[in-house]
């Protein structure tokens, strides 16, 4: 139940997460911990479509809806994400981004 | 009680979301996004939306994680440790992402959020199916269509790729 919880604390954490995720982003070097810096952008953003649903609009299902079609495209994002990742340790032995500098093959 | 759970859940999302960001072993990052991702479907469930908290929990959490540590374990020595970073490229990076997080969190402040006054709709799953597949006025059959070709695409892309 929300009694009690004002909205703007779910938005606070979930603007958190979103700026640990950009930090993890911007500091990490191996493609795997990029990835999953990505996941918790992707999670902070599904956090805020379902809560603005929940509290302001209450009579339709669109902030959901978008939440399940992140879900989704972040799946399929991460299976393409992680075959190429794969293939680049195949050809070069380690996924640190400054080693991987070249798309030619 | 739901405000103290409210709580928790946020501190340990928080906490386990920059712990997974500065960690140096690999394998123990994964499993600090797990605790996020899990600790997320709780907040879902504490909305009253259980659909989102299963589907929370059986795709992030039970999907993408475990696609992640499998790689991880493809690619990776265990024992494996990060350099430490410089310090820096972490006070420049964090300042940034800090300036950012404040110019979002004043906007936050600011704003005045207005509730419309309609009628709560149930957020059960039946419901959510026959939105799912409705092709009235907001229906959502065509990007239902659309997500099922980017999958199918995504699953032909993984393996041709991954097949080289």
């Amino acid at each position: 139940m929300i009694e009690g919880i004002p909205m703007q604390h779910f938005l606070i954490v979930s603007t958190l997460m979103f700026f640990i995720g950009v930090y993890g982003f911007l500091v990490r070097r191996n493609l795997i911990t990029i990835l999953m810096s990505i996941e918790l952008i992707l999670n902070a953003v599904c956090i805020n479509f379902v809560v603005f649903n929940k509290y302001l609009f209450p009579h339709m299902l669109q902030g959901y809806m978008f939440m399940i079609f992140i879900v989704a495209i972040a799946a399929a994002e991460a299976a393409v994400a992680i075959a190429i990742i794969i293939n680049l340790y195949r050809r070069y032995n380690s996924i640190n981004v400054e080693n991987v500098n070249t798309m030619k093959n | 009680m739901n405000v103290i759970v409210f709580y928790l859940l946020s501190a340990v999302i928080l906490l386990c979301a920059i712990l997974s960001v500065t960690t140096r072993k690999i394998l123990r990052a994964a499993t600090y996004l797990l605790f996020v991702l899990i600790s997320t479907a709780g907040l879902y469930f504490l909305l009253n939306l259980f659909f989102l908290g299963a589907v929370q929990l059986m795709l992030y959490a039970g999907g993408i994680v475990v696609l992640i540590v499998f790689s991880i374990l493809l690619t990776h020595n265990i024992d494996h440790k990060f350099e430490s970073l410089e310090l820096k490229k972490k006070i420049f990076t964090g300042l940034a992402t800090a300036i950012g997080a404040l110019v979002c969190l004043l906007a936050i402040n600011q704003t005045t959020f207005t509730k419309t006054q309609s009628p709560a709709i149930s957020t059960d799953v039946h419901q959510f199916g026959l939105e799912l597949l409705s092709y009235g006025n907001y229906g959502y059959v065509l990007p239902f269509e659309v997500i099922s070709i980017l999958l199918l695409a995504a699953m032909v892309a993984a393996i041709m790729i991954a097949k080289k």
